[in-house]
């Protein structure tokens, strides 16, 4: 039993070492390894191409938890505690924007969003008639609200939980006391919901440093570093994609063991094993 | 009336969202499966079924992703009950909770990375070399229905382990003594107690794992070499290269339907099964 436990914990993290060693190849070709250099994250950070990428995935990352995690507090707050219709249509939609696929996601965002601005271009021409209108199109807005719809609703699922375990008696203690109810969030929920917010705001910003498959379709003429790494897979495996891909799960790495460590200490929250 | 407001206002950005960048969009893809392809590539308004008759011109497509998605989600159900069943009975407690971060973690690490992983694993000069050198001749892995099976375990197996894991750590331990006491061998206690009150962690697993495949692309992109591809592989030639979006929204249609059906069956079973519903959000 224990040895199977460890045959598949082999399983699942031999591919990533595997990746990891060979990033730390001297020679030029991908599979033979023929000595220790690290000349091949040089090159990949001084590679502009890969640069401008990882900072394309890095903005967006950060302003689309952002988005998510201040809009998904917010309704996660609105929606604690209620019954009825609402409560029910706003399940359904997080529902759905969880379980249907990225792709599809993707390819219905890319038809909105190119039929809406093909609608709203020319008004926005017709108010500026001098040419210098702005034209909307793909790129980092359509980028980082897509990736903002996924996060919203982890961090609204996240936060559910968090707050159907805490004791509501402290804000009805508080406003007994006669806290104005924002002085109530910011000195009774807000601390007690935090590590709540931290861990959707980590785990939305590794979704959308990760995610390849709706940036494919909405990053319009934007590269984001995963679809960078997706090109470059497709010309040749080389080293310099694992140094890349080592980075890169290193940094999520990081994130998302935080994001754990976060999630499991605290206040014990309900059917919180399934964070 | 005030709390009222407040309310309203707390759910407005994520309520405009949602109908932004959700509903509108997939009523958008419904809209379009009723239309037609523009000459140069795009999309013509109508109101046809044509996209829909048409749809045996990607069959391989459904076919593949229809045989693969069930045989992936099986496999990795084989492969993740005995993991769940450790961790939740056999690990040590103080252990527990660093064993289940570190199959849940993969999860959430870059799914392109981790194919990628593969194509090194599997390509000519990894494996196979390997398989050659021990003398057992020639074999071509990669861009095969073999490596794209491993890769689905690969990454789907985490999504397989954590519901199983909960339903079998919320059993309790007391039915089985009870089992034991009552002279069943632990092989039917097995049969008999633990492996049916876990069925509802089995079935939220294949729920998820399934959907999930059904809308793969990176996976047999990277290890299929073109040979292997699922309805996702289809749907990014309609959308990215022919351009043609009305058929691809009916391919899009199709497949959420299909994945509708399964999630009814999902529910109707646990219904059924009198299982409580688990909230089991992969995070």
């Amino acid at each position: 039993m224990r040895l199977y436990a460890a045959a598949v914990f082999a399983f699942l993290y031999l591919p990533i070492a595997v990746i990891a060693i060979f990033s730390f190849n001297a020679g030029t070709h991908a599979s033979q390894f023929t000595g220790f250099s690290v000349q091949w994250y040089g090159k990949a950070l001084s590679n502009p191409f890969v640069m401008e990428a990882l900072w394309t995935s890095f903005i967006v990352a950060l302003c689309s938890a952002v988005i998510a995690s201040v809009f998904g507090t917010m309704a996660a707050l609105a929606l604690q505690g209620m019954t009825g219709r609402v409560r029910m249509v706003a399940d359904a939609l997080i529902y759905v924007a969880v379980m249907v696929p990225g792709i599809v996601i993707g390819i219905a965002t890319l038809i909105a969003l190119v039929t809406l601005f093909g609608w709203i271009n020319p008004f926005l021409a017709l108010l500026a008639p001098e040419g210098q209108a702005p034209q909307l199109s793909m790129g980092y807005g359509s980028l980082i609200a897509a990736h903002a719809l996924f996060s919203m609703s982890l961090v609204i699922i996240i936060l559910r939980a968090r707050l159907a375990g805490m004791d509501r008696s402290l804000m009805e203690a508080s406003a007994d006391l006669y806290a104005p109810p924002f002085a109530t969030f910011r000195q009774v929920t807000l601390p007690l919901i935090f590590p709540g917010i931290l861990a959707g705001f980590l785990l939305s910003f590794t979704f959308s440093f990760d995610d390849f498959i709706i940036a494919f379709f909405v990053a319009g003429s934007e590269t984001t570093l995963p679809i960078y790494v997706f090109s470059s897979i497709r010309r040749g495996v080389t080293p310099e994609i694992n140094a890349i891909g080592t980075m890169v799960l290193i940094v999520s790495l990081l994130l998302l063991v935080t994001a754990q460590v976060i999630l499991r200490r605290g206040p014990k929250k309900e059917g919180g094993d399934a964070a | 009336m005030q709390r009222r407001l407040s309310t309203w206002l707390l759910l407005a950005p994520a309520g405009v969202w949602f109908a932004v960048m959700l509903v509108l969009p997939l009523c958008f893809v419904l809209v379009f499966s009723f239309g037609e392809r523009a000459p140069a590539g795009g999309y013509v308004p109508a109101f046809t079924f044509a996209q829909y008759a048409n749809l045996p011109a990607r069959g391989t497509a459904f076919l593949n992703t229809l045989m693969l998605a069930p045989l992936g989600t099986l496999l990795s159900l084989l492969i993740a009950y005995p993991l769940a069943y450790f961790l939740a009975m056999r690990s040590d407690p103080k252990w527990r909770t660093l064993l289940l971060i570190l199959v849940i973690v993969p999860f959430w690490t870059s799914i392109l990375i981790r194919s990628y992983a593969w194509i090194f694993i599997l390509g000519g000069q990894g494996l196979p070399a390997v398989i050659e050198w021990l003398g057992f001749g020639q074999v071509r892995l990669i861009n095969t229905p073999f490596a794209v099976l491993t890769g689905i375990v690969y990454g789907y197996l985490p999504l397989m382990v954590l519901p199983i894991f909960v339903s079998l750590e919320r059993l309790d331990k007391r039915l089985l003594e009870a089992s034991a006491d009552l002279g069943a061998p632990p092989l039917r206690s097995f049969l008999q107690v633990t492996l049916p009150l876990s069925l509802p962690g089995v079935a939220t697993g294949c729920m998820l794992v399934f959907i999930l495949l059904m809308g793969e692309f990176l996976i047999p992109a990277m290890l299929g070499g073109g040979k292997v591809f699922f309805i996702g592989n289809a749907l990014v030639d309609l959308f990215l290269q022919s351009r043609n979006w009305a058929f691809g929204a009916a391919v899009a249609v199709t497949l959420v339907v299909i994945m509708l059906v399964t999630v009814s069956l999902y529910m109707w079973l646990m219904r059924r099964m009198g299982g409580q519903r688990d909230d089991v959000a992969m995070m």
